[in-house]
């Protein structure tokens, strides 16, 4: 332990931790908060409730009642957050014994333009591109899943292209169509459910992010990649059908 | 089994301890906003402590029975009748078939909680019985309750069949739980808070401010998050933070200086400093303030907030282990 370096640890009031683990929304830095949440998975302390993994963070709830009971697995006699960070550190020390993992890579198809991506053509218009450049610059990185949150199954996702990178509306709409696919500013990303929004829409996709009757009910991950391909009205139609009976 | 809506009120909601496990995919926790409340409701009817319960805000629910029940009402007082014979709350009571159960309007708290022995059959979704309102997801159809819903009761075990069995021999019994001691039901209240993650960030005036001035629960609070009227809060730089991890009782600060506390219903991640966290012990008191209400807080040492917090959690097992000697 002696050459480990402690984690950055941060008390989210008496039952939870933020653990940093780098800055900015950079790829290296979300591995290590995905093996951390992997190894926390893997051996769970007395107590531990869940981990959300976020851009640099992993956020990790615990009841502090069951760790100040529990005798097993901790190291020290201290407070119930002693314990914990005890056991992070502790765990954190087999992080750099993990290989990188992949991500899986999750193929999305889109709709683009039309009826169900009212603003393609301002995101067109906005960069003097051509509809096709956009679709073309949009479906061609592999996008890093940094988070889910916001709504359920709602992806944060990193890697858009800056040359579409486009303003939000200046006025939201009230309602966003589930599947909707859309940019706001560096970001791009899915609406698995109805909600209101800013971002500009420029394409839908038959496949269901978010289903509360799956486990896990999210199609994504944190630490998966997805990949948008466009589709046409007919294939959309045909996926829409085979989704809805499932 | 089973109750009949006849009038489901402001805001009426089956909740339980909270959809912990799916945070990560974006699902927020919910569950009851004073779960202290909730867990002794459940206690009192032989019910396990994490069972769902009706959640009701503030006034006007009304609910007739099909037939003979074993309830327990906790939480605020909302001045509750059967058969418009005032009932006494934190304790187990039989109600008759057909009966009406009504809460009038709340004179202390603004949530009451109504626990009935074998719990509410309804569809357990991601490990909760808690309605996850905005995505419409568990509790009873994913919505509030309306009028004319018709909500089955659970099988009764073995534990609720004792309760049953004694209150229908002796009557209502004349004890209460000493629910002081968990909760505060007063309109003006000092709750405890620890540093939050930005808290150094907090500028020294503000700081003072903080501990010392009263803030107001403004009307557009609700189970998502408590929004404070009172002198603003100012940081001694801007700072761009990446959205992370947050909990119940987050005390955020938006630009505009006044302070948001986070709820049951809160989302999963948010990207405002932190600069408070209210202690786990005073989240049942803060979730019973009603709008308008007079906050003052007081600002402890994380070691003092889990000391409270195992005081709390001890002194619910004291309840437990009370109600499980007098139904022996």
């Amino acid at each position: 332990m002696s050459d480990q370096k402690s984690l950055d640890i941060k008390a989210l009031g008496d039952s939870a931790i933020i653990i940093k683990l780098g800055e900015g929304i950079q790829p290296s830095v979300h591995q290590q908060v995905k093996n951390l949440s992997f190894l926390l998975d893997e051996y769970p302390f007395d107590g531990f409730i869940e981990s959300v993994p976020a851009y640099n963070s992993l956020a990790v709830y615990y009841s502090p009642y069951l760790v100040y009971q529990s005798t097993h697995g901790f190291q020290t006699d201290g407070t119930p957050l002693e314990k914990v960070i005890d056991y992070m550190n502790t765990l954190a020390i087999q992080m750099s014994d993990l290989p990188v993992t992949e991500g899986r890579l999750v193929e999305i198809p889109v709709l683009y333009g039309g009826e169900f991506g009212p603003d393609l053509q301002i995101v067109a218009d906005t960069h003097t591109m051509s509809i096709e450049e956009v679709i073309e610059i949009h479906t061609t990185p592999e996008y890093l899943v940094y988070m889910i949150g916001f709504a359920p199954g709602f992806p944060f996702l990193g890697g858009l292209d800056e040359r579409i990178a486009t303003p939000r509306k200046l006025t939201p709409r009230t309602s966003i169509h589930p599947g909707s696919v859309g940019i706001a500013g560096k970001q791009t990303g899915v609406y698995p459910l109805e909600t209101p929004g800013g971002w500009q829409i420029i394409g839908r996709t038959p496949t269901d992010l978010f289903v509360p009757d799956m486990s896990p009910p999210s199609l994504l991950q944190s630490g998966d990649k997805i990949k948008f391909y466009p589709i046409t009205q007919e294939e959309y139609d045909e996926q829409k059908k085979v989704t809805t009976c499932q | 089994m089973s109750v009949n809506v006849l009038n489901a009120g402001l805001l009426t909601t089956i909740q339980d301890i909270g959809r912990t496990g799916s945070q990560k995919f974006g699902v927020l926790v919910s569950g009851a906003m004073d779960s202290y409340s909730m867990r002794v409701a459940n206690l009192l009817v032989g019910n396990e402590e994490r069972e769902g319960v009706f959640e009701i805000t503030l006034f006007g629910t009304m609910l007739q029975f099909e037939e003979d029940a074993l309830i327990a009402i906790t939480g605020g007082d909302l001045q509750t009748t059967i058969d418009g014979i005032p009932v006494a709350n934190w304790r187990p009571l039989i109600v008759k078939k057909g009966s009406i159960l009504k809460f009038g309007f709340a004179i202390e708290g603004c949530r009451a909680y109504l626990a009935i022995a074998g719990g509410i059959d309804i569809p357990v979704v991601m490990e909760s019985k808690s309605t996850y309102l905005v995505a419409g997801i568990g509790g009873f159809k994913g919505r509030a309750l309306q009028q004319n819903d018709h909500l089955s009761f659970g099988q009764l075990t073995e534990s609720n069949e004792k309760v049953f069995a004694r209150i229908e021999q002796l009557g209502t019994p004349d004890w209460a739980v000493p629910h002081h001691l968990l909760i505060r039901l007063t309109s003006t209240q000092t709750i405890r808070i620890i540093a939050g993650t930005e808290y150094q960030y907090v500028d020294d005036a503000s700081k003072q401010r903080l501990v010392s001035e009263p803030y107001v629960v403004t009307p557009q609070s609700n189970r998502m998050g408590l929004r404070l009227e009172g002198k603003a809060l100012l940081l001694t730089e801007k700072i761009e933070l990446l959205s992370e991890g947050v909990t119940f009782g987050t005390m955020q600060l938006p630009p505009n200086g006044k302070p948001i506390i986070l709820m049951a219903d809160r989302q999963t991640a948010g990207g405002y400093p932190k600069i408070g966290q209210v202690i786990t012990a005073d989240l049942g008191s803060l979730s019973q303030v009603k709008p308008n209400a007079k906050l003052y807080f007081k600002l402890l040492s994380h070691a003092e907030a889990e000391r409270e917090l195992i005081a709390k959690e001890e002194l619910i097992n004291q309840i437990k282990i009370g109600i499980q000697q007098k139904f022996q």
